[in-house]
């Protein structure tokens, strides 16, 4: 197939495409081919492909409008296979590269037609700006439904239904000066800052980097200006101190000059991101810049003018047939008509007329255009049409003719004759807009300038918006404002820099003339009866709607911008914008800048969710913590349960003696008996330990705790109970007295980064005269409980610790070896049962874990995971703090007047909330026992307790289930709950009415469920 | 010295007792990859080193670790001091806090002169010593590899040699520092050192990152 | 995301490091059992949230682990300075006046959606606040 057949609209020479490679791709099933340098739009266009997509509620035909970030209709969806598929890429942005499969947006194609009818049947046949609100909001129960049908019509593209194949990753940056843009600004500015020395970041989103001057007619020192783009980017690469990032967009400006910077590292090689070196590379990556100081470079969008039919596929920005037509060398019709309110637009008709394709006019809606393009243009040959704009465009699938006709911009009327231009292009300009959007991010307000017609930013400290972005215009204007902006930036930043004229390029001054303020282009009928005038094209949202919102008593542009969905979705208003507001402002009788313009919000343009993400994800999404003994519970088949971001085994299961697995109740039932009839053992390593140190630290444990720790000796254990200023338990554990200015503090497992922040908060801003230090040592111990009747016996064989009865009691702690390595074992028990938590050096965990069950063999050691382990310290009444109690529950709430030291000297933290008038009330919740009255039944946790079952619904709630097991000990289900009184209604029957309709019955009964004397832990 | 403090040998005999380093599970589990042969990002874990939390007052602190160590706390925030032969280090964690690393072996007759010197004072000493370890990062791409994980700035022209610090690392923390030109060191929970191994072959895939069993840069 | 000088690490530090700990220098009562409910309710419960001015404490968590305060606009989020547990603000609530008198830059108008809208406008938001 020859290339130059099928490219009919490429020329055959010049611009910045490789014409020595053909690249192959396919859009919406069909074959094309285009070159290197092409953008996907660019070998569209080349291509002759008119029709890129149908548009979100009208389903009109659209066409490719503009060159860049700001096209509204040309968003693709991209992917060769199901699982590379990207939504909403702009076909402008998008480098071309072999074998690129793209289709257009509307994913649904066959289907759309018939449900757009349906729609239409339930709405009106030309939706109402509101229309969604109007037609959908009634019965509200039905939008659920509506929504998906209206989604899926609307255009949005689908995300992929496979992993995505493809890798990303984050960048964190940190610079002195971030450059965005590196247009003849944005590369001025960076190379000045750069030096005087600052650290530079110059991101810029296209292929190439160089903006405006890829595709500019002027030139620089007398040379094209890519010339001096190549000598300017050498420059910069030569600087160590200048990082560049080409194909990076800028998307979100936050807080204190952070930036979030989005690369396309590989979008533009093939479908997934190619390997290199053999090594995976990341598609995209998201750079988190934080930077002294920020400079703007992002230029100006040109406007469309808004006329009848300016939507029809060959209705066309005039810069951006400049830029097809100069660097993509692609004449995108054979025919053009020029509408312009401004001289810098005639450059499309220079530009359309020298690649040998025909100008049927230009026309101008100034009366006396006098500038040196314009006379160029007249010189050429040029009609040029004075006062006068194209008002209709022709045509249904292409542009077939302009209606042309003299207008009065000041009384939005037409004056003349209409006369009918035959073409197959419309160009059209209605001036620039400053690229705003980031310096709206940081909240600053833009301001209205009616020198350039347009809003200009006004920024926070340390950002400078410069060239375009600053609402400066000419080439060499935009060179000298890009150095002063660089070598303020480093002014500020504390290095030596100094303007320096010599170093300018030498750019011959052109004569432009004023531009004149045209938006929406009056036509002979009036606004709502005119054909559609489109102001954005890819939200549908046309001039006679956003008149419609103002008739309606819509006068706020937010509101007007909510109720039309102008400058929604992908496009963020970027062409739509200024000229909706310009609609707004004529019918509400106002100026512009009283009219106001909508805040810009993150993100830019759209950023892949795989960028965001970067390697945070699959089995790095978050941390998981593992104890020493990991590989053993790995290894013997332990099921796991996450607790925080550790992993704890749950329970252990076995193979049944049938071949089977045993299910999780067959193996908590197991692990139960094995430690109230024989002895288990479990891996408690993820309990928080705090080391105390100071000779303020049993001071500090007084005001800390609930309790009393005066009188705990070195060698003892106690159990204590934190609070916070509330009264509220919020925390647990037991704490050991190792010398007298030691302790060392157990928390719960998912506690221990909170405790000890509460203990440092204290410390710091309340009691900073207490000598007293705190520090983790949680991870330097491993922790292992041994428990169980048969437990001491097992251990004697291990230690040189007198395990005897009366020499190690309950509640204290010796020190000693176990399997030759220094431990200190605490007998404590959450169990019940008699129990030594051997604490040693995490180095040895696994080697004392693996000598305990290689002696452990006689006594049947049993591992143990965390669900019986739960099962086993709710039999006994033990709580667990943020499961049996949620912030709302007092000490004495759960019947623990005991762990409360009422006669402390000091008042200690929670101590006074215990007397306040909610905490003394009559009705609180009490923590109690429930014990279902069918021994089979075991109550789900979090069921809702009543009093009275026969009560008429909504019934009064008297509490809630915290705890429920199933308990092979009592060969029963059993509950801890809290319910209003309970302590005063043991005995009583409360009730359970479950989702399905049964009412369960249960007693209140003591927490205490096995050995309520406590008799077994000190055996 | 008061025994209001329990200071305890917990060390064992590792000619008779089997150790295992924080990183032991992973090398099992994701394998130790070879570097490339450019070696543009090497890990290594330098286990069972001797990990020291001093917490108090910086003038007697820095008078006793002088006196038993010969080297002083480093003066600044989040500076290091290394000693002659590099094989000891004080690393500043906050204004009453710092880290000292030293050989495994020296650190409990370490903590007990540092305690005699110390007396009465109003300090504490901490063993860690099993509740983390320290990774080391080397090779041209080392810096690139911790951009991709941690906010600070780690541009070695900003991140100069004898700089150190708390910080995150992906979604944990690390003590970040750099001892000499050619290493980085992250000091690592134990119970974190397996994300954070993980995390470091996966953001050094791009540069053939693997793993030595050993230092390369054995401190002179 | 704000980057927050550390008056302990003495150096910028990114936010991701700090834990925000609400309203700063809540003393708690000398004597809790001589506060009556509802004093010690104000201690426990009930907090300030001012247009502009504001301190705060926060935590360098993910570093030295030290608490300290901050005082910021609350309105253009510019953190106006730091300083340690136990020290005092130099900077209050009469500098933002000051500032807007004199600042060449609107800063941003935090919760405003409209910008450009009429000062009228703004300025009833304004005092509806305050
Ligand atoms: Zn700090």
């Amino acid at each position: 197939m020859s290339q130059t057949a099928s490219q009919s609209n490429r020329l055959a020479q010049g611009g910045q495409v490789d014409r020595t490679q053909t690249l192959t791709f396919t859009f919406n099933g069909r074959s094309y081919t285009g070159h290197p340098g092409d953008t996907l739009a660019s070998a569209l266009l080349a291509n002759g492909v008119d029709l890129v997509n149908r548009s979100f509620k009208y389903s009109r035909p659209r066409g490719i409008v503009a060159a860049g970030a700001e096209e509204p209709n040309a968003v693709v969806q991209l992917g060769a296979t199901e699982a590379t598929q990207v939504p909403n890429v702009r076909a402008t942005q998008q480098a071309l590269y072999d074998g690129l499969v793209a289709c257009s947006t509307n994913g649904w194609p066959d289907a759309q037609r018939d449900i757009m009818r349906w729609v239409g049947k339930l709405g009106s046949p030309f939706m109402p700006p509101g229309f969604y609100y109007k037609t959908f909001m009634a019965p509200a129960s039905m939008w659920m439904t509506y929504e998906k049908y209206i989604r899926k019509t609307a255009g949005l593209g689908r995300s992929p239904t496979q992993p995505d194949p493809d890798i990303y990753d984050h960048m964190h940056r940190h610079c002195d000066l971030l450059v965005v843009g590196a247009g003849p600004a944005g590369l001025s500015a960076a190379l000045a800052a750069a030096r005087a020395g600052a650290r530079v970041i110059l991101a810029d989103e296209q292929e190439t980097m160089g903006g405006s001057l890829l595709d500019t007619r002027e030139t620089l020192d007398d040379q094209p200006a890519a010339q001096w783009l190549k000598t300017t980017l050498a420059a910069l690469a030569e600087h160590d101190n200048v990082t560049l990032l080409p194909r990076t967009t800028a998307h979100g400006y936050h807080d204190h000059h952070f930036v979030t910077l989005h690369e396309r590292r590989t979008e533009h090689l093939g479908d997934s991101a190619p390997s290199q070196d053999g090594h995976r590379q990341a598609r995209s990556r998201l750079h988190r810049v934080r930077a002294g100081q920020v400079i703007l470079a992002t230029g100006a969008h040109e406007r469309p003018l808004v006329y009848a039919n300016n939507d029809v596929p060959g209705n066309l920005l005039a810069g951006a047939v400049s830029t097809y037509i100069r660097r993509y060398v692609v004449v995108p019709g054979q025919k053009l008509v020029l509408s312009t309110s401004n001289d810098h637009a005639y450059r499309a008709a220079l530009d359309w007329q020298e690649a040998g394709r025909e100008v049927a006019a230009i026309v101008d809606a100034r009366p006396a255009p006098q500038g040196d393009l314009v006379t160029q243009a007249k010189a050429a040959g040029i009609r040029v049409i004075t006062g006068s704009a194209v008002i209709e465009a022709k045509g249904a699938q292409r542009v077939s003719a302009a209606r042309v006709a003299a207008i009065d911009v000041d009384t939005f009327t037409v004056t003349g004759k209409v006369e009918t231009l035959e073409c197959d292009t419309i160009a059209s300009s209605g001036g620039y807009s400053p690229v705003i959007h980031l310096a709206s991010h940081t909240g600053a307000r833009p301001v209205w300038s009616d020198d350039i017609i347009g809003f200009v930013p006004t920024t926070v400290a340390g950002v400078t918006a410069t060239g375009g972005a600053h609402g400066v215009y000419p080439l060499g204007e935009v060179l000298a404002d890009g150095v002063e902006a660089g070598v303020n930036a480093a002014t500020a930043l504390g290095f030596d820099a100094t303007v320096n004229d010599a170093d300018l390029p030498h750019v011959e001054p052109r004569h432009e003339g004023p531009a004149c303020a045209l938006f929406q282009v009056p036509h002979e009928k009036t606004t709502l009866r005119a054909p559609k005038q489109f102001v954005d094209l890819q939200n549908d949202v046309t001039a006679g709607a956003i008149e419609v919102a103002t008739l309606e008593g819509f006068e706020s542009i937010e509101h007007v911008k909510r109720y039309t969905a102008m400058g929604f979705g992908t496009d963020q208003g970027k062409l739509g914008n200024i000229n909706g507001m310009a609609v707004a402002a004529r019918c509400l009788g106002q100026s512009i800048p009283e009219t106001g313009t909508t805040v810009f919000r993150p993100n830019y343009t759209p950023v892949t969710f795989g960028a965001v993400v970067g390697r945070h994800c699959r089995e790095l999404f978050d941390p998981e913590r593992y104890t020493p003994m990991q590989a053993w519970h790995v290894a013997q088949g332990a099921e796991f349960e996450d607790v925080g971001q550790w992993k704890r085994p749950w329970y252990y299961p076995r193979k049944r003696t049938d071949g089977g697995i045993e299910s999780m109740a067959e193996a908590v039932a197991r692990e139960c008996r094995a430690v109230r009839e024989g002895v288990g053992i479990l891996d408690a390593s993820t309990l928080g330990k705090i080391d105390i140190q100071g000779a303020d630290a049993r001071e500090f444990l007084g005001r800390i705790y609930t309790n009393k720790w005066q009188k705990l000796a070195p060698g003892r254990v106690r159990y204590g109970l934190m609070c916070g200023d509330d009264g509220m338990v919020m925390d647990d554990g037991t704490t050991s007295c190792l010398a007298e200015n030691h302790f060392l503090m157990t928390t719960t497992t998912g506690n221990a980064a909170p405790v000890l922040e509460w203990l440092e908060l204290w410390h710091q801003t309340e009691w900073p005269e207490l000598e007293v230090y705190f520090n983790s040592v949680t991870d330097h111990w491993a922790t292992m409980t041994v428990t169980g009747p048969e437990a001491r016996k097992l251990l004697t064989d291990l230690t040189d610790i007198d395990l005897d009865r009366e020499a190690f009691k309950f509640m204290d702690w010796r020190e000693g070896h176990v399997a030759g390595v220094p431990a200190r074992v605490f007998r404590i028990s959450f169990t019940g049962e008699l129990a030594f938590e051997i604490n040693v050096q995490a180095h040895y965990a696994m080697h004392v874990w693996e000598a305990l069950f290689a002696h452990g063999d006689k006594y049947n050691l049993t591992p143990y995971g965390t669900e019986t382990m739960h099962v086993l310290r709710a039999e006994k009444g033990f709580i667990i703090v943020g499961q049996d109690t949620d912030g709302s529950v007092t000490p004495e709430d759960l019947g623990m007047h005991w762990a409360i030291g009422y006669d402390k000297p000091f008042p200690w933290v929670g101590k006074r909330a215990l007397t306040r008038s909610d905490t003394r009330r009559e009705g609180r919740k009490h923590l109690v026992g429930l014990k279902p009255k069918d021994a089979s039944v075991v109550l789900e946790e979090g069921a809702p307790i009543v009093f009275d079952p026969k009560h008429a619904i909504p019934m009064p709630m008297a509490g809630h289930v915290t705890s429920s097991y199933y308990s092979p000990t009592l060969e029963s289900g059993f509950a801890l709950a809290v319910v209003k009184g309970g302590h005063q209604r043991m005995g009583e029957s409360v009730y359970l009415p479950m989702a399905d309709g049964r009412v369960h019955e249960a007693e209140i009964v003591g927490t205490q469920f096995v050995d309520p004397k406590g008799e077994r832990q000190h055996v | 010295m008061s025994n209001s403090v329990h200071v305890y040998d917990a060390r064992a005999d590792h000619a008779t007792v089997t150790a295992e380093s924080p990183l032991a599970y992973s090398f099992q589990r994701s394998g130790m990859p070879a570097p490339g042969e450019e070696g543009r990002a090497v890990v290594s874990e330098r286990a069972f080193l001797g990990h020291l939390i001093l917490r108090g007052g910086a003038i007697v602190l820095d008078e006793a670790l002088r006196e038993v160590l010969g080297i002083g706390l480093p003066g600044r925030p989040n500076s290091l001091t290394v000693d002659a032969d590099g094989q000891r280090s004080v690393q500043w964690l906050s204004p009453d806090e710092w880290l000292l690393i030293v050989p495994g072996d020296e650190i409990f007759g370490l903590e007990t002169r540092l305690r005699a010197h110390l007396g009465g004072s109003h300090v504490a000493i901490v063993d860690v010593s099993a509740g983390q370890t320290l990774i080391e990062l080397s090779g041209e791409a080392a810096h690139e590899v911790l951009m991709k994980s941690t906010v600070y700035d780690v541009d070695p022209h900003a991140f100069t040699v004898g700089k150190g610090v708390t910080t995150l690392f992906a979604k944990t923390n690390v003590i970040l520092r750099r001892p000499d030109e050619a290493r980085w060191e992250l000091i690592v929970r134990r119970s974190f050192a397996d994300y954070v191994y993980r995390w470091l072959l996966d953001a050094g895939e791009e540069y053939g990152i693997g793993v030595a069993r050993e230092s390369r840069h054995e401190p002179q | 995301m704000f980057h927050i000088y550390c008056p302990y690490c003495e150096e910028l530090r990114e936010e991701e490091e700090f834990h925000p700990k609400g309203q700063a220098h809540i003393a708690r009562p000398e004597e809790p059992d001589a506060c009556s409910d509802e004093e010690w309710g104000d201690y426990l419960f009930f907090r300030d949230n001012p247009r502009g001015i504001h301190h705060e404490m926060w935590l360098h968590a993910v570093g030295c682990r030290k608490f300290f305060n901050i005082t910021r606009n609350t309105v253009s989020y510019e953190i106006l300075e730091t300083y340690r547990m136990g020290e005092q603000p130099t900077v209050g609530a009469e500098h933002l006046a000051r500032e807007e008198k004199t600042a060449s830059v609107q800063a941003a108008e935090g919760g405003q959606q409209t910008v450009g809208a009429s000062d009228a406008a703004l300025a009833s938001v304004k005092g509806a606040q305050a």
